[in-house]
């Protein structure tokens, strides 16, 4: 009997780690951004885009309003694919849209707001990408819809119309 | 004079530089645990990403605020999660990873004891 213990309970316990692994297997590997928490925006200080004065979070940003901040650059290929679509969404709504200008050539940034159009209420700068991380963003294009000084959803990519109408959505 | 001259720049050069030296293992230690998020299999350090270079640049903006490397760790996981660490910490979904060989080593060993030393 007591020899029987032993193998029975190596089996047993092989199983069960067999088990847990197995379950392992069918988690996805590939690294899925949390979207829907709901975080204080960062505190940061930086420079207007086209009077290069000092600017504050704080005034930018106001309590009680809606606002999408969208990160573009003039050398991101989706961020172009992409305008359209924020000029509309300027024209449809309310929303207050703010730039954040990210690792660009100002000339080049600005030329690229000539060709396509100006849809952002105010810009900013971010020269070398350490405003982006404060955010928690990932790079080129991404969108955060903040109100109340909170983010309450972040959109990775370029947006389209089907994220649009979820936005509009979100804001009734 | 020209010596002490020499002598000088020695003494104020040395310590610089071990300080440099000992900030930059510090950093790389750092970015090597950290994970290219956008990367694939790439540390930060290892990455030459645009997200990768912003990142380095923030390590280092908080060593120069005095900041441990613990509390880098837990800033970037604040940001973006445990994902980011190649180091990950005891929680409730790493119990299984950090216990599992325990489990094993006690097991094994309890196999050998009985099997061996109590047959004796």
């Amino acid at each position: 009997m007591k020899n029987k213990i032993l193998p029975f309970s190596v089996i047993i316990i092989f199983g069960i780690i067999f088990f847990i692994f197995y379950k392992g297997l069918e988690d996805s590997k590939i690294y899925i951004p949390d979207v829907n928490t709901k975080k204080q925006i960062p505190v940061f200080n930086t420079k207007e885009f086209f009077s290069g004065e000092n600017v504050k979070s704080s005034s930018i940003f106001e309590l009680d309003k809606v606002y999408l901040l969208n990160i573009w650059s003039s050398w991101c290929v989706p961020c172009r694919q992409e305008h359209p679509i924020l000029m509309n969404l300027n024209l449809e709504n309310k929303l207050n849209i703010i730039g954040m200008n990210y690792k660009d050539n100002l000339k080049n940034a600005e030329n690229f707001l000539e060709e396509l159009g100006n849809p952002y209420k105010e810009i900013f700068i971010d020269l070398d990408g350490t405003i982006a991380i404060e955010w928690g963003a990932y790079g080129v294009p991404e969108s955060f819809l903040i109100y109340n000084n909170e983010i309450i959803k972040k959109y990775i990519g370029p947006l389209n119309q089907e994220l649009v109408d979820e936005i509009n959505l979100l804001i009734k | 004079m020209k010596y002490l001259k020499f002598f000088l720049i020695v003494i104020i050069l040395f310590p610089l530089s071990s300080i440099n030296a000992e900030e930059n293992d510090k950093r790389n230690k750092i970015t090597k645990n950290l994970r290219c998020l956008i990367c694939q299999g790439q540390s930060v350090y290892d990455s030459d990403s645009e997200f990768a270079n912003s990142l380095k640049i923030v390590v280092d903006k908080k060593l120069q605020e005095g900041l441990s490397e613990d509390q880098i760790y837990e800033y970037f996981k604040t940001k973006y999660g445990e994902w980011i660490l190649y180091d990950p910490g005891l929680n409730k979904n790493t119990y299984i990873l950090w216990l599992l060989p325990i489990l094993i080593f006690l097991i094994g060993g309890a196999i050998i004891y009985k099997s061996f030393i109590v047959k004796k």
